[in-house]
């Protein structure tokens, strides 16, 4: 009995530890989804962050600088998206995927121009990474039954970046749905023209939309490469960008629900590792394949409206065009 | 703000895209001297990859083969309004049906075993693509979404077909039994010794014909001029009625056949057999060359072709130029998408204001 508790307490911890990029893309995405803008790029944005992060760290030494350098790739990659996107009227997901294609082509070239170590950083010693944080009386609970593995591994002994995903969560439903800014921001994103006419800049507001998108997004690239690993790898945002926008979905693009939707896939992207040559009575050994598929699977089951539905903000991929 | 006049035919067609394109090359440009490369020794040395000898130009056949399929299989859902960024997956699965009939009937001679590669590769292709189609008309699933999740889906089944079913017992590699000899598509080196060992094919005049036929379809056809109404005016071809479902479901199925023959061209010619992921982003490709060639099959070829130059000729960078990897390719490919695609008209009112004043000043 209680080893499976503890294995459960493992999966757990690993479930989150795979949960908070996605989280924090998935909410990045939500901003700017929230004001009318199509995201597809965060898959770029996770990737280039990541590898801006990575490259800073490297050569400062310092975990903090990599995380500015990760926010700083992510602005200017929002930025792009929207000279093209708000100031050019042109199309957002085309955009998009420019951007993903711009951000792999960018951090291959760019790291083994600069590292020769076949497009990876330098690995990063613990001192330039953001290291695991011990919460007070862990290691003295961890021996108190339930409770004592519960505390000391999985809530505590996290970086400082999963506990501020988290508390990204409930920060992004008081802006969005309990602030003078949030509400314009929803606004935005369903009428933009009602805005106009009550005299704010449609632009301007999709704008800081976009700068929020990208310091969330920022923060997740930098966890990849300088939390979660010590480094940089090629393409190692690994379609992560993609699962974050269909968990946006899935959670009809509110915070709460895009949390659970992060666990859940974090969750099977957990399973996915411990069921490898575990055999089942029965069914024998589940594929890895199977599982890998389920998230994408279940997302597009919710888009064809089979389960509940899923509708986007109304003006979402539109530009404004303002009248003159 | 006097509205000015559009600018004319030529310019509009040929000159803003050219431009664009030239735009995307010098900041790809700019790019490399900033590593501390020179760009111009670099396209030299593409130039020549590309085209200076026969196994060169071969292989810029090849992959331009590749990219004008994947090219079309966007360009045409593009006609009708929508985005298909699952070429790659469409592939991908065509290559179960070009394997599967190729294995089935192994040794049968190519002359008859070619049609059949191609009919499999179109109808397991679309298959993928049909299912993307029917949720985007009957179920309103936004197609972008869908054709993304479906590449990731297509990855894994893939993925399990090949390395538990198809693989062949005491194969290390992860791919299915070879097809023989005499059933692969024959190489053009085989007829014309010019092209040496490259792996064009004889596919490449499928795709020749493909674009014909799509010009064809598009242009003079009753479902193009339907499939064109939806993609400008999905209301006003309700009102001539234009079924919207219809029109969805069998554009993007002719799309995923298309998609489906970069699997005829690898592994029924190339490769002759199914090698994990052997797409290798030859789908994605397509969005660059559909854009960059404004959906037109004549513009689709010349940029399939340019696409075909630059990959032929990164492979020889990486030999000549170690400082260069190949990954550059992929930046400039994205230059292109974002200054064709996203951002075609941001030069547009400067050439408008440029038009203008030689009109004026041509009429004082």
């Amino acid at each position: 009995m209680m080893q499976y508790y503890t294995d459960l307490i493992l999966i757990l911890d690993s479930t989150v530890r795979l949960a908070v990029p996605l989280l924090l893309a998935c909410l990045a995405g939500l901003y700017s989804e929230r004001s009318g803008i199509v995201d597809i790029g965060l898959e770029g944005k996770l990737l280039g962050s990541a590898f801006g992060a990575a490259t800073v760290a490297a050569v400062t030494g310092s975990a903090w600088l990599g995380l500015l350098a990760g926010i700083g790739v992510a602005l200017c990659f929002s930025a792009v998206h929207g000279l093209a996107s708000i100031n050019l009227k042109g199309d957002q997901t085309i955009s998009g995927v420019a951007l993903n294609f711009l951000a792999a082509g960018l951090t291959t070239f760019l790291g083994q121009s600069w590292f020769h170590r076949g497009g990876m950083t330098p690995q990063l010693g613990n001192g330039e990474r953001f290291t695991p944080i011990t919460l007070p009386f862990a290691p003295q609970l961890a021996d108190v039954p339930i409770i004592g593995g519960l505390y000391s591994e999985l809530i505590s002994g996290h970086n400082i970046i999963t506990y501020f995903a988290f508390i990204a969560v409930p920060l992004t439903a008081f802006i969005l749905f309990k602030t003078r800014f949030g509400l314009r921001l929803r606004a935005v994103g369903e009428n933009p023209k009602a805005l106009d006419t009550a005299g704010m800049s449609v632009t301007r507001l999709r704008y800081q939309a976009l700068v929020i998108t990208a310091i969330l997004v920022g923060i997740g690239g930098t966890y990849l490469s300088v939390a979660q690993s010590s480094g940089f790898n090629n393409n190692m945002s690994a379609g992560r960008g993609y699962i974050a926008l269909a968990a946006l979905i899935f959670a009809k693009w509110r915070p709460w629900p895009a949390l659970l939707v992060c666990l859940l896939f974090g969750f099977l992207d957990a399973l996915q590792f411990r069921l490898q040559g575990i055999d089942f009575p029965l069914i024998g050994q589940v594929p890895v394949q199977a599982i890998q598929v389920l998230p994408y699977l279940l997302t597009i089951i919710l888009l064809a409206g089979f389960i509940g539905r899923a509708v986007a903000p109304k003006a979402s991929g539109q530009p404004y065009t303002k009248e003159r | 703000m006097s509205a000015r006049a559009p600018l004319p035919r030529w310019a509009d067609v040929a000159l803003l895209p050219v431009l664009n394109v030239v735009l995307a090359f010098l900041i790809g440009g700019l790019i490399v001297l900033a590593v501390g490369q020179n760009p111009l020794q670099a396209v030299g040395v593409m130039l020549y990859g590309a085209f200076g000898y026969g196994a060169g130009v071969g292989y810029t056949l090849y992959y331009t083969t590749d990219f004008i399929f994947a090219g079309l299989a966007v360009a045409l859902a593009y006609h009708a309004g929508m985005f298909n960024i699952g070429g790659e997956g469409q592939a991908y699965i065509g290559g179960l049906g070009v394997i599967l009939v190729a294995l089935a009937l192994n040794g049968l001679h190519w002359a008859l075993m070619f049609p059949l590669m191609i009919l499999f590769g179109a109808l397991f292709g679309a298959f993928w693509a049909y299912i993307p189609g029917v949720l985007q008309a009957k179920r309103g699933s936004h197609i972008v979404i869908t054709t993304i999740l479906f590449n990731f889906i297509a990855t894994s089944v893939m993925s399990y077909i090949i390395t538990r079913i198809l693989k062949p017992e005491g194969v290390n590699s992860d791919e299915s039994a070879p097809i023989e000899a005499i059933s692969r598509i024959p190489r053009l080196g085989e007829f014309f010794s010019y092209f040496g060992r490259s792996p064009a094919n004889l596919s490449v005049l499928v795709a020749v014909l493909a674009l014909v036929l799509c010009y064809w379809l598009i242009w003079h056809s009753k479902f193009g001029y339907a499939m064109r109404a939806l993609g400008q005016n999905p209301t006003a071809a309700r009102y001539a009625g234009i079924s919207g479902t219809r029109m969805i479901i069998i554009t993007m199925a002719l799309c995923g056949a298309l998609a489906g023959m970069v699997a005829v061209n690898n592994v029924g010619g190339v490769q002759g057999r199914l090698i994990l992921n052997f797409v290798n982003g030859a789908g994605f490709v397509g969005i660059a060359v559909a854009f960059m060639g404004r959906g037109h099959p004549i513009g689709v070829a010349l940029s399939a072709l340019l696409f075909g130059a630059l990959y032929q000729g990164g492979q020889e960078l990486a030999f000549s130029m170690p400082g260069i990897t190949k990954e550059m390719i992929v930046t400039i490919q994205a230059l292109v998408i974002l200054f064709t695609g996203a951002m075609g008209d941001m030069l547009r009112i400067p050439l408008m204001r440029l038009f203008d004043r030689r009109a004026t000043a041509g009429g004082q």
